[in-house]
């Protein structure tokens, strides 16, 4: 097998590649779903490839090398992570991936500190397994309060101020969000929560190797982290848990004891070390693939705006990893549009609930009326997105769009200056 | 010296070529199993192939197969769904049943002598309370491979209104499992044990039964685990679940049977636990074909495991766990035997890759270490040229 060495010479899939490779004509489908998972980077595979093979001891063999290989393997690997959060490499815990260390944070501080506290707050925006966890500890008689966020996809730092009580156990507030891409103020929400003596956890997840972050000086107690999201394997992931002032929780899986007791299993060591290795990749080169990636992402979202009128960004351009547009297409029917650009693997909402047709819990945060979140799309672009792949991504989407409305009764009422609002449809 | 053979195959697998191969393909492509669109289609294709390939490896339906990130998740998670039942465990399950259990006061079910939890302390703790019971017993013991009576005991368990889960992890792969058959209600699986990659296992329910989840989220798994499937991971694990084991089952068998007949002829007084004592007595239960757990001589487990490791040759005194240190095995001690020979044990595990030539340096380190006479390679390799 041969794994190639430069990351931008393309990733294999489904036999084509991710990325044009030199020619005009990109190859189809493009990906741009890199919220949803991003492929793995050929660097980190070949990093992954020893610890399947040569070195595939277990890592808590303590009595002999094939052991201690492992185990080398997955403390360089906890380096690395630590290393682009700027934490100490005890502080990091392997888990399996995001929904795992979001499960673990919330429970496991809720459950721990039972007896004095009883009060959660997070967001509405927030990606399902928070919820769901939040959900989950209301039934066992928790109390949570969801934070709305204003128009732009942000909290409003006054409302957080006001929901802590002295019942408050954690805050709970994504860096980035999933659908939107939009970035919470998170040194000013680690500040209040320092403040006011209370965790703060928060779902980094699409956050690590898109923008800078600092558990220190961000006030940051407990941090998720996805190994699939920064091109390293899916299967993986990271808790960060404060040392100083120590953060205490109570386990969710418990055995061998391993991850110092708060998180038992035998770690696999391969996706570690593939773990590490994207965080290393992603330290590096944040700052080269930020700048490329903003420059595509505006190319992408200025020649739309330029060639379709009606068309609403989601969530804040300014606060926003520049890998993500959220884009509301007027007048067109949301699946007709994803019918029409079938040769884009693009997302109409979070790969968790995109098979279901409700609209978007986030886009409905927002305000968004359901109409237009029907019509949404998430355009994720990445470190193998090319230029060809954005221009001819946007030209599918420009043509579908017009095609839809010149076929809308809507469109055309809407260019005759009538209110379609204002309508009063008859019964059938 | 690098450690050459590698005999501590309970611990984990090497990867088997082909999951590795399968594995280093899906690992290339992108695609999130939830996505509708053609990426995320193929990677829940690879879903649907390895769900089947599992399920077929138990006897199981494929929609009753759930994907965990191990054994110990797996664990956890059949546990997690005793609910209000009682909950009796037995004395010598792996950590990640004894630790969550013990937070669920559980009661602990005897073992016997022979290395088999003891049925009858079983019923005894079945009658004594009409509250009914779920009951987690493992199909065979990862350190001194005793495959216990599931059977009869899933037959006890049901007729007194219990559930029985059974962890398999050492199981799968080394011997038959049918999850209809033996009437199991939850299965723990491990991939990694089975020559499939680590951060991978699963759960399997038996027909008609349904779990609350542990990890909630995304609603992946039909609800039951939430979180991205780890697909390259599962894809390797349906691929090592495919691998026909007979003919290597049967040489693995050989091979350990050889391994002990070598011990044995080395006159050194040893104590194989598990192991059926004599060829007259009718064979009251058998051990995993690869697994041989034993105690002789004085020296302690972790100063043979060291100097073995020093003589190239890797195995274990017990379960690889967080510790580091070396405890006296508690399913020895369940087993009734002292601390002082429980504190001298070592296991041996073999699997797919191992060779007649690691069973002759095993033997020549071991005879080494405990300074017996003829102790080298050649005289073990004549012994076995013989045998």
């Amino acid at each position: 097998m041969s794994v190639n060495k430069t990351a931008q010479s393309g990733v294999n899939v489904n036999g084509s590649s991710v990325s044009g490779s030199g020619t005009n004509q990109p190859h189809l489908p493009i990906y741009l779903d890199y919220q949803a998972t991003t492929p793995c980077d050929p660097r980190v595979v070949e990093a992954m490839l020893p610890y399947f093979t040569e070195k595939f001891g277990n890592p808590h063999s303590r009595n002999h090398s094939f052991g201690w290989d492992a185990e080398e393997g997955v403390e360089k690997a906890r380096r690395q992570v630590a290393s682009i959060i700027g934490a100490d490499e005890k502080e990091v815990i392997f888990t399996s991936g995001a929904t795992e260390s979001n499960n673990l944070a919330l429970k496991g501080v809720a459950h721990f500190h039972k007896d004095k506290k009883n009060h959660i707050i997070t967001t509405v925006t927030e990606h399902k397994c928070i919820l769901d966890s939040c959900r989950h500890l209301e039934m066992e008689g928790f109390k949570v309060t969801y934070l709305p966020v204003q128009q732009n996809g942000l909290i409003d730092l006054e409302q957080l101020k006001a929901a802590i009580t002295d019942k408050t156990v954690i805050v709970s507030i994504m860096a980035v969000n999933n659908e939107i891409g939009v970035i919470q103020p998170l040194a000013e929400i680690g500040k209040i929560c320092r403040e006011r003596g209370v965790y703060f956890h928060t779902d980094a997840a699409q956050a690590v190797g898109k923008i800078p972050l600092d558990v220190n000086a961000m006030n940051i107690d407990m941090m998720s982290i996805s190994g699939h999201k920064i091109y390293g394997p899916k299967g993986v992931g990271a808790l960060y848990v404060r040392r100083k002032p120590r953060v205490r929780l109570e386990a969710l899986i418990h055995g061998g004891g391993q991850e110092r007791g708060m998180r038992s299993g035998t770690l696999p060591t391969p996706l570690c070390v593939g773990l590490g290795e994207a965080c290393a990749i992603a330290e590096r080169e944040m700052g080269a693939e930020v700048e490329r990636l903003k420059y595509l992402r505006d190319r992408m979202y200025n020649k739309i705006k330029e060639q379709l009128p009606e068309v609403y960004l989601n969530g804040d351009l300014e606060q926003r990893i520049p890998g993500n547009l959220n884009i509301s297409f007027a007048y067109v029917e949301g699946e007709g549009l994803m019918m029409g650009i079938k040769d884009l693997a693009v997302s109409s909402g979070s790969a968790c609930t995109s098979a279901s047709l409700e609209p978007s819990y986030v886009l409905r945060a927002l305000g968004v009326e359901e109409e237009l979140a029907h019509t949404s799309l998430r355009l994720g672009i990445g470190r193998f997105t090319t230029e060809q792949d954005v221009d001819y991504a946007v030209e599918h989407i420009v043509q579908s769009v017009n095609r839809l409305r010149a076929m809308s009764p809507l469109w055309e009422m809407a260019q005759e200056g009538i209110d379609i609002k204002s309508i009063q449809w008859a019964e059938h | 010296m690098k450690p050459v053979t590698y005999l501590d195959y309970n611990a984990t697998s090497p990867l088997r070529p082909q999951a590795l191969a399968v594995m280093t393909s899906v690992l290339q492509e992108a695609g999130n199993p939830s996505s509708v669109h053609g990426y995320g289609r193929a990677a829940r294709r690879h879903m649907d192939l390895a769900r089947q390939q599992v399920a077929l490896l138990v006897g199981a339906r494929p929609e009753n197969v759930i994907f965990t990130s191990g054994g110990t998740e797996a664990n956890n998670l059949a546990l997690l769904n005793a609910g209000d039942r009682r909950l009796l465990v037995s004395a010598i399950e792996h950590d990640s049943i004894l630790r969550p259990a013990r937070e669920m006061a559980a009661q602990i079910i005897q073992a016997q002598r022979s290395g088999e939890v003891d049925i009858e302390h079983l019923e005894a703790l079945l009658r004594r309370d009409t509250r009914p019971a779920f009951v987690s017993i493992m199909m065979a013991n990862n350190e001194t491979g005793v495959i216990q009576p599931i059977a009869a005991v899933s037959e006890l368990v049901h007729r007194h209104g219990g559930m029985l889960h059974v962890d398999a992890a050492q199981a799968a792969g080394r011997i038959k499992l049918d999850i209809a058959a033996l009437g199991i209600d939850f299965l723990t699986l491990s991939a990694h044990k089975i020559g499939g990659p680590q951060g991978v296992g699963a759960l399997v329910l038996g027909q008609d039964r349904e779990i609350t989840a542990l990890l909630l989220g995304g609603g992946q798994e039909r609800g039951r685990r939430a979180g991205s499937e780890n697909v390259a991971a599962i894809a390797g694990f349906g691929a090592a679940a495919m691998v026909d084991t007979g003919a290597e089952l049967a040489r693995i068998a050989w091979l350990r049977d050889e391994l002990e007949s070598l011990l044995l002829s080395l006159g050194q007084p040893i104590t194989f636990f598990g192991r059926s004592q004599g060829m007259a007595l009718p064979q009251s239960h058998e051990r995993l074909p690869n697994t041989s757990c034993f105690a002789a001589g004085s020296k302690n487990s972790e100063t043979l495991v060291m100097a073995l490791d020093l003589a190239g040759v890797a195995v274990s005194a017990g379960s690889a766990c967080s510790s580091g240190k070396v405890r006296p095995s508690h399913v020895i001690t369940a087993m009734g035997f002292g601390a002082a020979t429980a504190g001298t044990a070592i296991r041996v595990s073999l699997g797919w890759q191992s060779s007649q030539e690691d069973v002759e340096r095993f033997v020549a380190a071991w005879s080494s270490i405990q300074g017996l006479q003829g102790a080298t390679a050649e005289a073990a390799a004549g012994v076995f040229s013989v045998a």
